[in-house]
């Protein structure tokens, strides 16, 4: 146990800045989502994910928000198991047609007011994988999509940009 | 016995059932020999070869003209074994392998779904692959099956799939997904219990079919490598490596040293980055959160000098046909050494404080319990095979070039449960490290790509590595015009996910979670 309590002490806080392109625009972003989210949505807002058929690159991505560098929660956003928990669908892959039914149901299911962000290349515009008899593409072609973060897969901080971007225009 | 001895004695055997084999030349390399035989005598070859201690591989099919190419590879002490039969068009039926191989089994329904074949006498006639986005009488992977299909606006779930039921006082069942409660891939799983006793689990994939099969063909050499690359994404190097070896090998086509050894401290580098994601997850899934951050902390130093060195913090696109994408300079592997020293000694200092961690302990040692018969059974590969007794690493065992030059051990336990699982993977960090090091060391000047050359039509390439997750096969048959005709990705997860069915019975269901991480299959790589 006391090793464990040493390394806790000598790892230290990790969690910097959002940093690139620019630190200080993106601290400022940073603040700024904050700022939002504690006077839109009451302090917090709350994602449910939903792969609708990607490579799982996005999700890697996805996961690395919660760890210690980038800590999205400490800017108030935190993922939940239910759509019904949540406010924002965070959406990746093409959707394949065999989660069609899945990505409607999780859309239905999720309360109103809700906004849902397309997350990667994939969930964009088909990506790789484009529009075929197993896929729909993109995401936008079975639900409403509100916003979208490119990439293959998206940084972390493209995401932290993106979802920023959401919050700034609702 | 070494290898010529079994293939000798295995013809044999065959020719003493009546069962003609047909030596095919190959390009393969190295080591693959291509035996034909007639349709009539696909199950007894299996039987055969099950008795001879061959590990059933890979199964795929194509179609050439008028009739059907179905394959099946097998392998022993690194030596593998593709065998192929030919069945009609019209009546497309052939005896199935999955009544003598387990492993077989999703892979026949998989072929069953896609081309229409039948295959007689296989034990689970349920679909696999296909759900509802095409019906029973179309198949996607025939020629003559438009791209585009035919889809319903809105593609029906799949809702009557018949799976196992379980009667009796006091058991019931529990339905999860395919939408998860996690960042994670979607699939569904089925269990019955009793308290909280698992009783039995059934799978049911397919929810991330891309048509990756049906799409790859068409495309250029470089095209398909991106696609590869796309089968599962935390397997980008491994899957673009293999499917570039099978597309260089069909154009005959060789890459520079460098190109190798370059390749190969990428795969090392994908194999260190997901270890360390999925040891930290399987500490967050027994609520151990001081693992987990520490394990996403190193991550991220490690993804971040993906980025640094090789443009992208995942590594995709890297591995392109005829060689490598980019270069590394001097002070690129400067700062590889070092973060290896700075990740030794953080693992160093983690691991003993995991090690000395009892509540770690209770939830790991003993669970997830995958006895070795049932690995050999099922030829389970890569870290989950070798927690449970299977000696094979396609990197010493084939000896592909960069591990061709390179001295190193394959970790091997034969606990089988989740601690044995972790601990594999702790010691393969370990390992590649020191491989990323001797790769750095081998490197002199010299080029990273070869000019590709168009290869002749309707060549054929086979290529075979260790991805991190285990053995990853990729068939690659070119058409004329330097076009992809057929191309067959087999994921590790294809062979490991029916292992998880096995390993959680006699678990209690808050277990599933972390026994579930241990093994981590990709979907994705599954469903294609």
């Amino acid at each position: 146990m006391l090793r464990l309590f040493k390394k806790i002490l000598t790892t230290g806080i990790v969690t910097e800045p959002v940093k690139v392109p620019k630190d200080a625009e993106l601290e400022q972003l940073g603040i700024a989502i904050k700022r939002h989210i504690e006077r839109r949505y009451t302090g917090s807002i709350a994602i449910r994910q939903i792969d609708a058929g990607s490579c799982n690159g996005c999700e890697l991505e996805i996961h690395a928000l919660n760890n210690p560098y980038y800590d999205i929660e400490r800017f108030g956003i935190h993922f939940v198991a239910s759509p019904r928990h949540a406010d924002v669908l965070l959406v990746t892959g093409p959707v394949s047609r065999h989660m069609q039914t899945a990505l409607l149901r999780t859309y239905e299911a999720t309360p109103d007011p809700k906004w849902v962000v397309a997350v990667g290349d994939c969930a964009a515009c088909g990506g790789e994988f484009g529009i075929s008899y197993a896929s729909c593409g993109a995401v936008s072609n079975v639900i409403p999509v509100d916003a979208v973060i490119a990439g293959c897969p998206p940084t972390p901080l493209a995401l932290l940009q993106g979802l920023l971007s959401l919050c700034e225009r609702h | 016995m070494n290898a010529l001895n079994w293939t000798e004695t295995l013809r044999q055997q065959l020719e003493v059932s009546g069962i003609v084999v047909d030596q095919q030349e190959s390009a393969y390399t190295p080591h693959a020999l291509v035996w034909q035989v007639a349709a009539e005598a696909w199950q007894q070859l299996a039987e055969l070869s099950m008795l001879q201690g061959l590990r059933w591989s890979a199964g795929w099919a194509e179609e050439n003209g008028e009739q059907f190419t179905v394959h099946a590879l097998l392998e022993k002490q690194g030596v593998y074994l593709l065998t192929r039969t030919s069945i009609g068009y019209k009546k497309p039926e052939l005896p199935s392998q999955a009544t003598v191989y387990p492993a077989a089994n999703r892979s026949e329904r998989h072929t069953h779904d896609m081309f229409g074949i039948k295959f007689i006498g296989h034990p689970d006639k349920r679909p696999w692959t296909r759900h509802k986005a095409w019906d029973k009488h179309t198949h996607p992977l025939r020629k003559d099956f438009p791209v585009q299909g035919s889809p319903e606006i809105i593609t029906p779930p799949d809702m009557d799939y018949p799976f196992i039921r379980s009667h009796g006082a006091g058991t019931y069942e529990i339905p999860v997904g395919p939408v998860h409660a996690g960042i994670i891939e979607p699939g569904h799983f089925r269990f019955q219990a009793v308290g909280e006793l698992i009783l039995n689990l059934e799978e049911r994939l397919g929810y991330v079919h891309k048509g990756i099969e049906k799409i790859a063909e068409g495309r250029t050499p470089q095209s398909l490598a991106r696609l590869a690359g796309r089968v599962s994404g935390d397997t980008t190097v491994s899957h673009s490596w293999a499917a570039c070896i099978a597309m260089e090998q069909a154009a005959g086509l060789s890459i520079p040293g460098r190109a190798a050894l370059i390749r190969g401290i990428l795969a090392e580098r994908e194999r260190v980055a997901n270890h360390l994601g999925d040891i930290g997850a399987i500490c967050n899934d027994v609520a151990f959160v001081f693992a987990q951050m520490q394990f996403s902390r190193l991550r991220e130093n490690w993804l971040r000098t993906h980025a640094t060195v090789f443009g992208h913090r995942l590594l995709m696109d890297c591995v392109i046909p005829g060689g490598v994408k980019s270069d590394v300079s001097d002070s690129d592997c400067r700062l590889i050494k070092q973060d290896i020293i700075q990740l030794r000694k953080e693992l160093t200092d983690i691991i003993t404080a995991l090690d000395l961690n009892s509540s770690l302990e209770d939830r790991v040692y003993t669970a997830g319990f995958l006895p070795e018969d049932i690995a050999a059974a099922f030829g389970t590969v890569g870290y989950v095979g070798r927690a449970s007794g299977q000696d094979f690493d396609v990197r010493r065992d084939l000896a592909y070039p960069p591990y061709d030059q390179v001295k190193f051990k394959v970790a091997l336990e034969n606990q089988g449960d989740i601690a044995s699982r972790f601990w594999i993977r702790y010691k393969e960090i370990i390992a590649a490290l020191k491989l990323i090091e001797q790769f750095i060391d081998l490197l002199t000047p010299g080029e990273i790509l070869n000019e590709w050359h168009v290869p002749v039509a309707g060549s054929e390439g086979l290529g075979i590595v260790e991805g991190w997750r285990g053995e990853i096969i990729a068939f690659v048959r070119f058409d004329g015009d330097n076009k992809i005709s057929r191309f067959y990705p087999r994921d590790p997860s294809i062979l490991n996910w029916p292992v998880l069915e096995k390993l959680v019975l006699n678990n209690i269901v808050p277990d599933f979670p972390v026994c579930n991480k241990s093994l981590n299959g990709s979907y994705s790589g599954n469903d294609l």
